[in-house]
């Protein structure tokens, strides 16, 4: 089984990972973080993302192999100092889940989102979530968290 | 003291900082040491016998601990049939299988991929029989999916079908009102349609998980249930057990939007667990959630007299509900919901005929709308072509039709404390129906479009509710409502912090433990708010009593305002003791007359919302765009604003997507889109641009706070509100969801031909 090496949420890990293990395995089964969820299994759903070298990705379609030397955040990192990150306090303030499986991978996905949009429009926002589904419909909110997390961010550009 | 109203405050849900970081609790989550992982082998035949079923390959392989059959569950369950209204439905297949995907062997593993490969080494052979799958020619085929109708014993009403043989027909419910036969001969117009729907499924995000682990006096089982107390009786009725025996626990859910209700894995993870002697775990893929439950396609026959007034005087309905093998809560969606076929209108001569029929597709059963959404899908459509037709106002025609306070709906129960007139004027107002609309160009023509529905609560059922204050003056609420996204606890935890006048964020909500829990119906029917709610208002009230009670024990004057902690500490000595307050809640209830359906209390409230599209269709492709969705219900008077909103247009956007792009497509039986790829739900690109919610200014007197169910409502009147506009806008009426553009497309063609 390969080795790797990797940094989990801003600590060096060792792991020994299976061919097929996928990255989503990795981080339930031998690190116990819960925050990625497989629910189509397919990279379609979005509510397994994490992010690899801070870009978004599909952990149940990602190999396990691959985060070797790499830097992956899960949504656990966020507000591992205690405090909120902006894009979590606007979730909330927005109102923007329901049953709260897919919000994880939402709130990681609009963290890219903002890294590269930092003032998006409704098209944007619209276009960079369109691989993350919520089957509760929390979509207009979920718009509405957006901007005000942007707002947000951009009152405290130091917080992201 | 918070002296602040805690009822109507959008607080954010209690759980939401959880949420948000992702450690929230999902049974998903749960992982328990030696736990063996099983893995369904399901069949890949619609209707078939099972000749011979050789597990041995399996079992030899690597890491595999077990094969399961359903000879292996009768060693644990003697009788291994289940369901809520009818016993049809065995844990393992039995001599036949009834629909592709059902399980018929599990592969226990240490690992879930040795129990994959293990079911890739059973081989089965099948006989295969004639099967069938459409709803109305199930009605009356050859082709029986069972032997003999087995309706369990829960339902004295279901009792005299029992042993019923060579049918389909699990339950034909009748509703009769006034003289309907008379009411056609003296029509001055007669219109009659039909409408179909398609099969749906939920798609909670989280699918179905049960983790059971037999301990030294029972068993206790996790799992991703809406009815946590329906699982624990069901289960110990299996067992042959007493309930106490029977521990369910469970999280926040997923999602379930009906998909979780009643038994679903339980049965077998209960039974898997007492075989191997070791915890176990069967957690659905989202393809195999397809084969597990979804919502029935529907055909509905409806047929109107008018007046030369405007107004309806007789209406007839057959509904068609296509059930698919196994009856799940299907006759109870047929009666319940069958008995609103005829819509929220005021027509004195009413026919019902509302059948579950039974048929080799994937089983139907509660989907958000217990049926009510096929049912105003039908009757919208079909009171539009008429408004039509007789050249009225889509919006007046309704306005005269329409329920008002008092008045007799077709069971003959009066109309209480339901807003439809508010609701219909509110939208008429919201969507500015009076002022002139812009109708787009020749290549894009823009329509407009109404609807309204109504639904009835679940009755009779039973909800309780215990409140314990401890020392410190902290509360913990203990009810078997499941949140599932609904936002359940927060509204609870505002009904008792608003009794206790402590603030709903002081107060912890248990999750659903059936050995701490009390009972609970169901989470379902939106009735939590409405019955959850009152038990929990009068297991509040209780301790309120109690308390005052103490500080005159303790010689205090009334009204004293000593802090809650310092009662404690008089009267114990120090921080220690309870104070306990329970409440249970039952509303009353008649049932149907078998006969004629009629009932004096059918419901102990009513739900109604109205929905507006506006769409653009694309004359050329046939392409529908809706352009701007509005929403607006009758939520009695809302416990938290904000929640309500949000399950307002999520409940509609879901609905949007079973009337623009979802459909599970068969093929002889076979499903041919069983996965996320090819059975698409709404993401941020398919939605309106404009989705609006409001509700309106309302009191339902007999709920908490003036409170009322809003959790179905965002689906009634979405369908036949866009079908309505896109007639508006091209002239053409689709009768069958979900509105595809090549069926618009199809229908603007056979309209240019007809010119």
């Amino acid at each position: 089984m390969p080795h790797i090496h990797f940094t989990l949420n801003g600590r060096p890990v060792a792991a020994e990972v299976a061919p097929d293990e996928t990255l989503i395995e990795t981080l339930r089964e031998r690190f116990a973080l819960y925050g990625a969820r497989e629910s189509c299994g397919q990279g379609l759903c979005g509510c397994c993302t994490v992010l690899a070298d801070g870009r978004a990705v599909s952990s149940c379609l990602y190999p396990a192999a691959f985060a070797a030397d790499s830097e992956i955040v899960t949504i656990e990192h966020l507000a591992a100092g205690g405090e909120l990150d902006p894009v979590q306090q606007a979730f909330i303030e927005a109102g923007a889940f329901q049953c709260g499986f897919c919000t994880p991978g939402f709130v990681l996905m609009v963290k890219q989102l903002l890294n590269e949009y930092p003032d998006p429009s409704e098209e944007e926002i619209r276009h960079y979530l369109s691989g993350n589904l919520c089957r509760c419909g929390s979509y207009p909110q979920i718009v509405e968290a957006v901007k005000r997390a942007g707002d947000l961010r951009r009152a405290a550009p130091s917080g992201s | 003291m918070s002296g602040v109203r805690q009822v109507g405050r959008s607080l954010p849900r209690l759980e939401a900082r959880a949420k948000v970081t992702g450690a929230a609790e999902y049974v998903h989550n749960l992982h328990l040491p030696g736990m063996l992982h099983g893995r369904i082998f399901r069949s890949a035949v619609p209707h078939a016998e099972i000749r011979a079923l050789d597990v041995k390959a399996a079992r030899a392989v690597a890491g595999v601990h077990s094969v399961v059959t359903i000879d292996d569950i009768r060693t644990v369950i003697p009788d291994p049939y289940y369901g809520p209204a009818f016993h049809d439905q065995p844990i393992l297949a039995e001599g036949k299988v009834r629909h592709v995907g059902e399980p018929v062997a599990v592969v226990l593993a240490e690992e879930a991929k040795t129990a994959e490969e293990g079911c890739r080494a059973i081989a089965v052979e099948y006989g295969e029989l004639p099967a069938v799958y459409d709803e109305v020619e199930a009605a009356r085929s050859a082709v029986h999916v069972h032997d003999a109708l087995k309706p369990a014993g829960a339902f004295p009403d279901l009792q005299h079908l029992a042993g019923r043989r060579a049918t389909n027909v699990a339950l034909d419910f009748h509703l009769r009102r006034g003289d309907p036969e008379g009411a056609f001969a003296a029509a001055e117009r007669v219109f009659e349609h039909t409408f179909r729907s398609q099969q749906v499924m939920h798609t909670p995000l989280e699918p179905h998980v049960s983790i059971a682990e037999a301990s030294g006096s029972g068993i206790t089982i996790h799992t991703s249930s809406q009815s946590p107390s329906f699982v624990r009786s069901e289960i110990a009725r299996l067992l042959g057990w007493p309930e106490n025996r029977v521990r369910v626990r469970t999280a926040y859910l997923g999602g379930g939007f009906g998909a979780k209700v009643y038994v679903k894995l339980e049965a077998l993870a209960a039974a898997l667990a007492l075989l191997a002697g070791r915890p176990v775990r069967i957690a659905l893929t989202m393809d195999e959630q397809f084969f597990t439950i979804s919502r029935h396609a529907t055909t509905v026959h409806i047929k109107s007299a008018v007046d030369r007034d405007g107004k309806i005087t007789g209406r007839q309905c057959r509904v068609y509900w296509n059930g698919g093998a196994y009856a799940d809560i299907g006759p109870r969606v047929a009666q319940k919901s069958g008995f609103t076929a005829a819509g929220p209108y005021d027509i004195a001569n009413v026919a019902i005929e509302s059948c579950e029929i039974y048929t080799n597709r994937p089983p139907a059963g509660a989907l958000r709308g217990f049926g009510v959404p096929q049912l105003v899908w039908a009757y919208e459509s079909h009171t539009d072509l008429i408004a039509r037709a007789l050249g009225l106002d889509p919006v007046e025609f309704r306005r005269r039709n329409l329920l008002r306070e008092g008045r007799p709906q077709a069971t003959g129960t009066k109309m209480r404390d339901a807003a439809l007139h508010q609701v219909l004027e509110r939208l008429a107002t919201h969507i500015e129906w009076e002022r002139p609309f812009d109708r787009g160009t020749p290549l894009r023509r823009r329509g407009r479009g109404v609807a309204i529905g109504f639904k009835a609560s679940i009755a009779p059922t039973t909800s309780v509710a215990i409140v314990a204050l401890a020392a410190d003056g902290s509360a913990t609420l203990y009810c078997s409502t499941v949140d599932m996204g609904q936002g359940s606890d927060t509204a609870l935890a505002q009904i008792a912090g608003e009794v206790l006048d402590i603030p709903a964020e002081r107060i912890r909500v248990a999750h659903p433990d059936t050995e701490a829990t009390p009972y609970d119906m169901g989470t379902l029917g939106s009735r939590s708010t409405y019955h959850m709610g009152q038990a929990v208002r009068r297991a509040a009230l209780e301790v309120r009593d109690k308390l005052a009670a103490l500080a005159g024990e303790l010689g205090l004057p009334p009204g004293s305002n000593l802090p809650i902690p310092e009662l404690f500490r008089r009267k114990y000595g120090m921080a220690a003791g309870n104070l306990i307050g329970s409440g249970s809640f039952m509303p009353s209830y008649a049932p149907p007359d078998p006969l004629t359906g009629q009932s004096p209390d059918a419901t102990p409230y009513w739900m109604s919302a109205a929905a507006g599209a506006e769409v653009a269709v694309d004359t050329e492709t046939g392409q529908v765009t809706v352009e701007r969705l509005v929403l607006v219900a009758d939520a009695g008077t809302p416990i938290n604003p904000q929640i309500v909103e949000t399950q307002l247009s999520g409940a509609a956007i879901m609905q949007f997507g079973f009337t623009m792009q979802e459909e599970m497509v068969f093929e002889d039986g076979q499903l041919r889109n069983p996965s996320l790829a090819d059975y698409k739900i709404p993401g941020l690109r398919d939605l309106p641009r404009r989705i609006e919610v409001e509700t309106v200014d309302a009191v339902e007197r007999d709920g908490p706070f003036g409170a009322k169910g809003v959790g179905e409502s965002g689906t009634y009147a979405v369908s036949p509100a866009i079908a309505n506009a896109v007639e508006d806008a091209v002239g053409v009426r689709l009768n069958e969801l979900p509105l595809k553009a090549e069926a618009v497309w199809q229908a603007l063609a056979a309209d240019r031909g007809g010119r």
